[in-house]
C-alpha cells in the first residue's frame, strides 16, 4: 500500500524534520501519530473523571519500571524473599523508594481503576458501539486483580502467606475438581517455595505482558469508534462538512495531553505524599503483620486481603456455608467480578450518561456504590466489629450485625446489575441534549 | 485445607480481640533525638542482642545515627569484628528453643509489627509468676516465652488483684495492677526513660531510611508544587480556544 506511495515529507518547527521523513517514509510513524493523537478527535467536554484513564496508564508504566528494579535485588526463594526485601528497602541505594513506589502504586493502579470503572458505569461507556472497550477493560481487571494477589506473595510475610492460603483454598471450595484444582496451583499440598517461584515468574513476565496486550487492544478499540463523553451524545453525528472533523471534537494532543499532564501532577502529589509520608498508609497499604517472616506453623489471628479486596471478601464471610461447603460464598464472589461482563446487555436504557436517566437508575446507581464501599470496609474488619444482634428480635436474632449487613449489601450489590434490564428500560429520562454541553 | 478455611472465615474473632486490647501507654519517642538513639542502641547492643538478632540490621548503618566507625568499633561490636556485618546473636537457636520453647524472635523489623506504644508498654509491664516457667509474666503479652531481661534495673513487680463489691448491683470488680515489689537499681521515671531510649531505637532500626525520607518527602512535594502551577498555566493557555 503506502510503499507505492511517496510520502509527504515531514514538516515542522524543530530541527528533526529530516531524520523523521527518513523514519516516516519506512514506518508508520506519522500515520500513527496523526490516527492516536493530533487527529484523534476527542470530545471537549471530558470532566475530572476522565483524568483515570491515563492515569491508569501510568501506574502500569510505573508499576513495570519500579518492578524493573526491585527483580534486580529480590530473591524468590522461601529462605531469602524476606531478608532481600529487608535488604532493598536498607542497604540497596534508593532500594526504599523503589519499594515504595511499587507498594503504593499497587493500591493507587486499583484506586484509578476503581474511579475509571465508575465513570464508565454513570455515563454508560460501556454502551454501544463500545461493548468491546469495555470487555478489554474487565478482562484488564480481572489480569490485574491476578497480577496484585501473586505479586502480594513475594514479599514473604505472614499476611502475603496466610493471604494466599487463604485465596488458594477458596478454588479447593470448588466441587469435585476443587482439591486437585488447589495443588495444582500451589504446585504443592501447601504454599510454600514452589508456589513463590512460580507466583514470581507470574507476577513479573506472564501477567505484565498479558496487561500490556489488553491495554493495546482497550486502546485501539476506544480509537476506532471515539471516546464518549459525560452528556453520552456521539459527537461522530455532528461532522463539520468543511473540516471533517466533529463540531464538538478537539485533538486529543496537545489539549488532552496538556490537560492530562495537569492530571498527573495532582495525582504525583498524591503519590508522592504516601511514599514519602506514609507509606503503611495506617496498615492498608502495608500490613503490619506482613514485616514478621512467613511461617508456616502460625496462623495469624486476624487475615484479610489488602483493601482493594475486601468487598469481595466481605460478601463471601456474609454467605453462610451450605450442604458443609464454602462454595456457595466463592460462587457469589466470583459472580460479583464476572457479572461487569453482561452490563453492556443488561442495560436497556434510552440515554447513557447518568445525567439523563431517571430517578430508578440513580437510586440503584447509588446504592450499588454505598454498597461497594461499606463492603470494603467490613471486608477489612473482624466479622464482628458491630457487635450481635440481642437473643429474641426475629430471624437475625443473635447473629452478627456486620454479617447481616453484608448480607443486605451484598443483595443490593446485585440488583444493580440483575434488575437492570427492568428499571433502566422503564425510567422517567430526561431527553438528551443534541450538542455535548460545555 | 477446607477446615483451615472453615476455621479462618468463621473462627469468633475474641482472641483477636484479648491479644490487641488493653491499654497502651503513648511512648515518648523522638527520632531526632540522636543522643537518644545512641542511648538505646547500647540498650540493645548490651541487652537484647545476648538472645535475640537483628539479622538485616549492620553495624555500619549505626553511623546514621552520629556514630564513627571507631566509636561503633570500641563500644557496640560483640558478636563480631567487622563493621559491615549484620547484628547476629550470641545464641544457638537450638539451645534457644531448649531454654525458652521459641526461638526468640529477630528484632529488625519489630518497631514495624509491634508499634513503639506496644513495645514501650510490654517492656514495663513484666512480674513474677511462680506458674510460669520462666518465673515471668507479662500483662501486655500473657504468658509470653522471655523473662524480664531487665528486672535487675526495673525491680521485680507482683500483679495485685483488688476485689470490690458494686453498691449497686452487687457484682464482684477485679482490678489488677503491677505494683514494685523489691526496687532495682534504677528508679520508675528513670527505667521509663531507659525503656523510652530502647524503643526509640527500635523504632528507628525498623526502617533506618525514615528520617531521610521524610525530607526527601518534603523537597519532592517543593518540586511537584512547581510542576502543577506550570502544567495548569499550560493547560490553561492551550484550552483558552476551546469553546
Amino acid at each position: 500500500m503506502a510503499a507505492t506511495q511517496k510520502k509527504i515529507p515531514v514538516t515542522g518547527a524543530g530541527p528533526f524534520n529530516g531524520v523523521l521523513t527518513w523514519v516516516d517514509q519506512r514506518f508508520p510513524l506519522m500515520a500513527l501519530w496523526r490516527e492516536h493523537a493530533a487527529e484523534y478527535y476527542a470530545p471537549k467536554n471530558f470532566n475530572f473523571w476522565y483524568y483515570f484513564g491515563s492515569l491508569a496508564a501510568l501506574c502500569l508504566v510505573i508499576q513495570i519500571v519500579s518492578g524493573i528494579f526491585l527483580t534486580m535485588n529480590y530473591k524468590p526463594d522461601a529462605h531469602e524473599a524476606f531478608a532481600s526485601v529487608e535488604y532493598i528497602m536498607r542497604d540497596v541505594p534508593g532500594g526504599w523508594f523503589i519499594r515504595y513506589v511499587h507498594s503504593t502504586g499497587a493500591s493507587m493502579f486499583f484506586i484509578t481503576v476503581y474511579l475509571h470503572m465508575v465513570r464508565g458505569l454513570m455515563y454508560g461507556s460501556y454502551r454501544k458501539p463500545r461493548e468491546l472497550i469495555w470487555i478489554f477493560g474487565v478482562v484488564i481487571y480481572l489480569a490485574l486483580m491476578g497480577e496484585a494477589f501473586f505479586g502480594y506473595l513475594l514479599p514473604w510475610g505472614q499476611m502475603s502467606y496466610w493471604g494466599a492460603q487463604v485465596i488458594i483454598n477458596l478454588f479447593g471450595t470448588i466441587p469435585f475438581i476443587g482439591e486437585a484444582l488447589a495443588v495444582w496451583i500451589r504446585g504443592d499440598y501447601n504454599v510454600s517455595d514452589a508456589t513463590l517461584n512460580r507466583f514470581f515468574a507470574l507476577h513479573v513476565i506472564a501477567l505484565p505482558l498479558v496487561l500490556v496486550g489488553l491495554v493495546g487492544a482497550h486502546l485501539m478499540a476506544l480509537h476506532e469508534v471515539g471516546s464518549n463523553n459525560p452528556d453520552g451524545v456521539e459527537i461522530k453525528k455532528d461532522i463539520d462538512p468543511v473540516s471533517g472533523h466533529p463540531r464538538d471534537g478537539i485533538p486529543f494532543h496537545p489539549y488532552y495531553t496538556v490537560k492530562d499532564m495537569m492530571g498527573v501532577a495532582v495525582f504525583l502529589i498524591v503519590f508522592c505524599a504516601i511514599i514519602f509520608f506514609a507509606p503503611e498508609m495506617g496498615g492498608y497499604f502495608l500490613e503490619a503483620n506482613n514485616f514478621i517472616p512467613a511461617d508456616s506453623l502460625k496462623t495469624p489471628l486476624h487475615i484479610a486481603p489488602v483493601w482493594y479486596f475486601t468487598p469481595y471478601y466481605a460478601m463471601l464471610r456474609a454467605i453462610p456455608p451450605m450442604f458443609n461447603s464454602q462454595f456457595p460464598g466463592v460462587a457469589v464472589m466470583g459472580a460479583a467480578v464476572l457479572i461487569f461482563f453482561f452490563v453492556p446487555w443488561l442495560d436497556r436504557g434510552r440515554v447513557k450518561s447518568i445525567r439523563y436517566r431517571g430517578p430508578r437508575y440513580k437510586v440503584f446507581f447509588t446504592l450499588f456504590i454505598i454498597s461497594f464501599l461499606i463492603l470494603a470496609y467490613l471486608g477489612t474488619q473482624p466479622p464482628d466489629v458491630w457487635g450481635s444482634f440481642p437473643e429474641g428480635v426475629p430471624v437475625v436474632g443473635g447473629g452478627v450485625v456486620g454479617a447481616w449487613v453484608a448480607r443486605l449489601l451484598t443483595l443490593f450489590y446485585f440488583a444493580f446489575f440483575l434488575l437492570m434490564p427492568w428499571y433502566s428500560a422503564n425510567d422517567q429520562e430526561k431527553p438528551e441534549p443534541l450538542r455535548v454541553t460545555y | 485445607m477446607k477446615k483451615i478455611l472453615a476455621i479462618l472465615l468463621l473462627a469468633p474473632w475474641v482472641a483477636f480481640a484479648a491479644e490487641e486490647g488493653g491499654h497502651l501507654d503513648p511512648a515518648p519517642i523522638n527520632l531526632h533525638n540522636k543522643e537518644s538513639l545512641q542511648r538505646g542502641a547500647a540498650i540493645f547492643v548490651n541487652n537484647c542482642l545476648n538472645c535475640h538478632a537483628a539479622a538485616t540490621m549492620r553495624y555500619g548503618r549505626l553511623e546514621d545515627l552520629g556514630l564513627t566507625e571507631e566509636q561503633i568499633k570500641k563500644n557496640l561490636l560483640f558478636t563480631t569484628d567487622k563493621v559491615g556485618d549484620t547484628m547476629a546473636t550470641a545464641m544457638d537457636p537450638k539451645i534457644a528453643k531448649d531454654a525458652f520453647g521459641v526461638v526468640p524472635p529477630d528484632l529488625s523489623l519489630i518497631g514495624r509489627s509491634r508499634s513503639p506504644d506496644w513495645l514501650y508498654t510490654y517492656l514495663r509491664s513484666f512480674y513474677r509468676d511462680p506458674a510460669s516457667k520462666t518465673g515471668w509474666n507479662n500483662t501486655v503479652f500473657p504468658n509470653v516465652a522471655m523473662p524480664n531481661v531487665l528486672w535487675h534495673y526495673q525491680g521485680r513487680q507482683v500483679r495485685k488483684v483488688t476485689t470490690r463489691v458494686d453498691e449497686n448491683t452487687g457484682d464482684k470488680i477485679e482490678t489488677a495492677t503491677l505494683v514494685l515489689d523489691q526496687p532495682g537499681t534504677m528508679d520508675r521515671l528513670q527505667y521509663d526513660r531507659y525503656v523510652a531510649d530502647l524503643v526509640n531505637y527500635l523504632t528507628w532500626m525498623g526502617e533506618p531510611a525514615q528520617t531521610a525520607r521524610r525530607s526527601w518527602g518534603i523537597v519532592t512535594m517543593f518540586f511537584l508544587a512547581i510542576f502543577f502551577v506550570f502544567a495548569w498555566l499550560l493547560k490553561r493557555e492551550y484550552w483558552k480556544d476551546v469553546r
